[in-house]
């Protein structure tokens, strides 16, 4: 990491066990999230073309007639990806959650503005759509509840968006002050333009499929317009924006910050590009095409976009990953070691011990509260003696710790030794300390700077100030 | 401690999530989980007696459930999770990781539930004749999926409650089947299917003309439904009441009345009891009378049962107190584990994102920063529950003594067994009975995280030693630059 950049503040993680495989998760997270992404393309993309069309409809009634019979596509589609969206967020919630919730906790009047924006955003919806007999005398009136209905359908996303971009990037934290403040991070805008397009993109291949397909009642809901008029006209929106989406593409991917960039995660974005670069082909050779077989080419279409947004929803992901891993790793070091710490002052307090030596070598300390239990320092306590294992151990440390972690041996007439997962610099230090303490030749005299027999309760009485 | 602190220091973090989580609760159970079954029966009655007017009604209270439910009710109930994801971050994530697969199962059921009742509305028009009969199946089988999502969440909001050998296995299935899932889930299904068969009748003004024929046979109908459920609503009631841990009985007077009414329970829970009576009666108008019941009586009973269950869910999310999680964590959001460290050494030691980390060096930052940490997620200082109100109601308007306030602190789990012990040093309990006296004469308004931004870096002037407080990476010297410009953020003065 930059060394002049800031510091990013370390939590400690949950301090519970993920539920599931770790891999499983992200497996899910990414094709979860794909599928809660496509509805919300097409709900939102869906709308905007209805409201389009219903505007142009003021001067040519069948586009009129043509955005009501888009209509009912949005209200279901919005369902779908609101319902579709409580999975990925669930896993979002178990893999990232100390990253997702402090992005949450510092965007957290917009973070809960979801919850209105996004009830009346469907209400919006609910009465665009079933207020278009009641509202035909008043059409300004009903445009703007369909301005109001794409508009708040836009707003959403960039809430999401910023929450799960500023959760990647603990390094600038700080310097958030509110939700605003958070659309400036680098690669929020470019972001946010990538999905408007890439709306307009899937929504145009949708509403494609869903009014030219063979069983749609198209003369009788839309006439005016015949399939491949509709087709060709789809078509164009949708090669536009896959043009467009392959600048926006670029500039998202120029304004990622490096800290997760790496050549496999841009292999696969580059291979997501491939696969519109080709859609791009076809379309035009569909374009070109006379009226009789344009379509032909929709499912290779489709198929080659579906691909690239799976490569990009994977390339996202391992994005994620790299952006995330060290601080991840320095997370898990700071968890580990406060759960140590709790387990000890739990000790400490049921046995009433009093943490009066606060400066006492790391070594010492860990031997007080870990191992003076059972170890004394020239008797046989529980285990073996200090002296013994000094004796043992002289030039091996290390034969310690690795003990320590695993104990398997058992000597007759000694209960076995439980395993101490601590981190290892304090295993380290113990094991100095002790072969340290059991060698010098304060032991055999019985003089004592060394550990003391008893529980550790004794050391010496002094600042008490320091704990209860 | 591991989070930036979200803080609404007028409305209260509480009250945020009551009133999302009793909007939904309201919505689920009126207008899914008991609605469902009860449009579906009223269909099959229309099909039974080839009256095509029961069709027609079932299906205009299906679209006013349909609209309310996909809409507010999807929401509310996303909105229980994302304001428990800032108002107390560590508790809904160790929920979740418990509780994942149960989640996961619950949610693949809420898409099939979304998809059936997006398809029986969808369909209602076009399904007849012959179809009919499938229309049918698919309104018994939405009803079974409505019903399904709230068995599963029930489970979760008992854990809560009591986690009975939850805290030994840390198994799912030890979680799920806690001692109060199964009696809560006696007591929703008939209170969803009572609340249901209210609103149908509420919803009857609106939906039918005063002269409408159908109108008194649908009151009849809804009257009906209601009765029959007030049985096993009792039975219900009963089992639940049983089953509730004696511990959390004491804290039922604050939870039922409030802490300024708590002298008046016993009268407030007459009144309760008188306003639930009042829903058979009306049920049994409706059923025995249906044509003298005036609009009054089918609008009413639906209000009464939204506030009894609204304090219900009141009542059930306070006697959980002082956890948020059963015997895990207090409803502070600290680790039960992690206390004794945090009386050891200290909460501000201990925590990621403070401004002061050291009573002695600056009691009054400290101060305000113990309040922030184990206090606001459910005070404030002079808003909601707020801290003045509080200390003016025990002390009066003389100078407050930060002895006394001390004094309270240490002891405040014994005389209120909803509150959770006091997770600090004795200088922390000092400074914040220092700061909270100063409110008194100098108010103070909170800004949380998502005004201010988080506290961070924390100053470097703490008693830490690197063996103690491995807070954070090793700072170099050009990154402690900014240090001296955050901390100021938190605590301006009101004007």
């Amino acid at each position: 990491m930059n060394p002049t950049a800031p510091i990013p503040p370390v939590p400690r993680d949950i301090a519970l066990p993920l539920p599931a495989d770790a891999f499983l998760l992200q497996a899910a997270a990414v094709t979860l999230f794909l599928a809660h992404i496509i509805f919300v393309a097409m709900m939102f993309g869906g709308a905007a073309f209805a409201l389009a069309c219903e505007i142009i409809g003021l001067r040519r009634p069948a586009f009129d007639r043509l955005a009501r019979a888009m209509l009912p596509t949005v209200t279901v589609n919005k369902s779908l990806a609101v319902v579709l969206g409580v999975g990925p967020l669930l896993v979002v919630n178990v893999l990232y959650a100390v990253h997702f919730y402090t992005a949450n906790a510092l965007t957290g009047l917009a973070w809960i503005g979801i919850v209105p924006l996004v009830s009346l955003a469907f209400l919006a919806a609910y009465a665009w759509k079933y207020s278009w007999d009641a509202l035909a005398g008043r059409k300004v009136l009903h445009i703007a509840l369909g301005v109001a209905t794409v508009g708040l359908f836009a707003v959403v996303p960039l809430i999401f968006l910023s929450n799960i971009n500023l959760m990647l990037f603990p390094q600038r934290w700080p310097e958030v002050r509110g939700w605003l403040s958070t659309l400036v991070l680098p690669n929020v805008l470019p972001r946010y333009a990538h999905f408007l397009v890439a709306g307009v993109l899937t929504a145009a291949l949708f509403m494609l499929g869903y009014l030219t397909r063979a069983g749609f009642p198209l003369e009788t809901v839309a006439p005016g317009f015949t399939r491949p008029q509709l087709r060709r006209g789809f078509y164009t929106v949708a090669f536009a924006a896959a043009f467009l989406q392959l600048g926006v593409g670029t500039l998202v991917l120029l304004t990622l910050p490096a800290v997760g960039l790496n050549a496999f995660m841009i292999g696969v974005i580059l291979a997501g590009m491939t696969g519109v670069l080709a859609a791009l082909g076809l379309m035009w050779w569909e374009l070109l095409a006379a009226d009789v077989r344009i379509g032909r080419l929709y499912v290779p279409v489709v198929g080659l976009l579906t691909f690239t947004g799976c490569c990009m929803g994977y390339g996202r992901h391992l994005y994620r990953e790299n952006a995330l891993a060290e601080h991840r790793l320095a997370m898990a070091e700071r968890t580990r070691e406060h759960l140590w710490q709790a387990q000890a002052a739990a000790w400490r307090a049921e046995r009433g011990v009093r943490l009066d030596a606060v400066d006492l070598p790391p070594g010492q300390r860990v031997y007080r509260d870990t191992c003076s239990a059972c170890h004394a320092l020239d008797h046989v306590l529980v285990g073996p003696p200090l002296t013994e294992i000094a004796g043992l151990y002289r030039d091996n440390p290390q034969g310690i710790v690795a003990w320590t972690r695993s104990p398997v041996r058992k000597r007759p007439g000694f209960p076995a030794m439980p395993a101490f997962q601590l981190p290892a610099d304090r295993l380290e230090a113990v094991a100095r300390y002790m072969i340290e303490a059991g060698s010098a030749p304060a032991a055999t005299g019985g003089n004592s700077t060394a550990p003391t027999d008893t529980a550790p309760a004794a050391g010496a009485p002094g600042d008490a100030s320091a704990v209860r | 401690m591991d989070f930036p602190v979200f803080h609404l220091d007028w409305l209260g973090n509480r009250m945020l999530i009551a009133a999302v989580a009793v909007l939904h609760v309201l919505i689920n159970h009126s207008m899914a989980v008991g609605a469902i079954p009860l449009v579906a029966a009223m269909e099959w009655l229309g099909y039974r007696t080839g009256d095509r007017r029961w069709d027609d009604h079932a299906r205009r209270i299906l679209g006013v459930c349909f609209i309310i439910t996909t809409s507010l009710g999807a929401l509310t109930g996303v909105g229980i999770w994302l304001s428990a994801s800032l108002v107390n971050p560590a508790a809904i994530a160790s929920l979740i990781r418990v509780f994942f697969w149960a989640w996961f199962t619950e949610w693949i059921v809420f898409v099939l539930e979304v998809c059936f009742i997006l398809a029986y509305y969808l369909t209602w028009p076009a399904w007849t004749g012959p179809r009919k009969r499938r229309h049918l199946a698919m309104g018994a089988a939405l009803a079974a999926f409505s019903w399904l999502t709230m068995a599963i969440i029930t489970a979760i909001l008992g854990f809560m409650m009591d986690s009975g050998v939850w805290p030994e296995r840390r198994s799912l299935l030890s979680g799920i089947f806690n001692p109060l899932y199964l009696p809560q889930l006696l007591f929703r299904t008939p209170a969803a299917m009572v609340m249901a068969g209210l609103f149908a009748m509420f919803l009857t003004p609106f939906l039918l003309a005063r002269r409408d024929p159908l109108r008194p046979r649908v009151v009849r109908f809804c009257g009906a439904w209601t009765l029959a459920w007030t049985g096993p609503l009792l039975a219900g009631a009963w089992a639940y009441w049983q089953a509730v841990p004696e511990s959390l009985l004491a804290s039922m007077p604050v939870a039922l009345a409030t802490q300024a009414l708590e002298q008046r329970v016993r009268s407030i829970g007459y009144a309760l009891l008188a306003l639930a009576a009042v829903l058979p009666l009306a049920a049994a108008w409706g059923t025995f009378a249906p044509r003298t019941l005036p609009r009054v009586v089918l609008l009413l009973p639906f209000a009464a049962a939204v506030a009894l269950i609204g304090t219900f869910e009141r009542v059930r999310e306070f006697v959980r107190k002082p956890d948020v999680i059963a015997g895990y964590m207090y409803a502070n959001g600290v680790r039960r584990a992690d206390y004794p460290l945090l009386v050891e050494q200290g909460l501000l030691r201990h925590a990621t994102y403070v401004a002061a980390r050291d009573p002695a060096a600056d009691p009054h930052a400290a101060g305000r920063e113990v309040f922030m940490l184990a206090c606001t997620r459910c005070h404030t200082t002079s808003g909601v529950n707020g801290m003045t109100a509080k200390l003016a109601g025990l002390y009066g308007s003389k100078p407050w003594s930060p002895q006394a306030v001390a004094g309270f602190i240490d002891s405040m789990h014994h005389v209120r067994p909803f509150m959770p012990p006091f997770p600090g040093t004795l200088q922390e309990r000092d400074a914040l009975a220092a700061w909270l006296v100063s409110l008194q004469t100098s108010p103070e308004r909170l800004p949380g995280a998502q005004r201010i931004g988080p506290i961070w870096p924390a100053p470097a002037s703490g008693p830490a030693s690197a063996d103690i407080v491995p807070a954070s990476p090793p700072r170099s010297g050009a990154a402690a630059a900014p240090l001296a410009a955050l901390p100021a953020g938190r605590g301006k003065p009101l004007p």
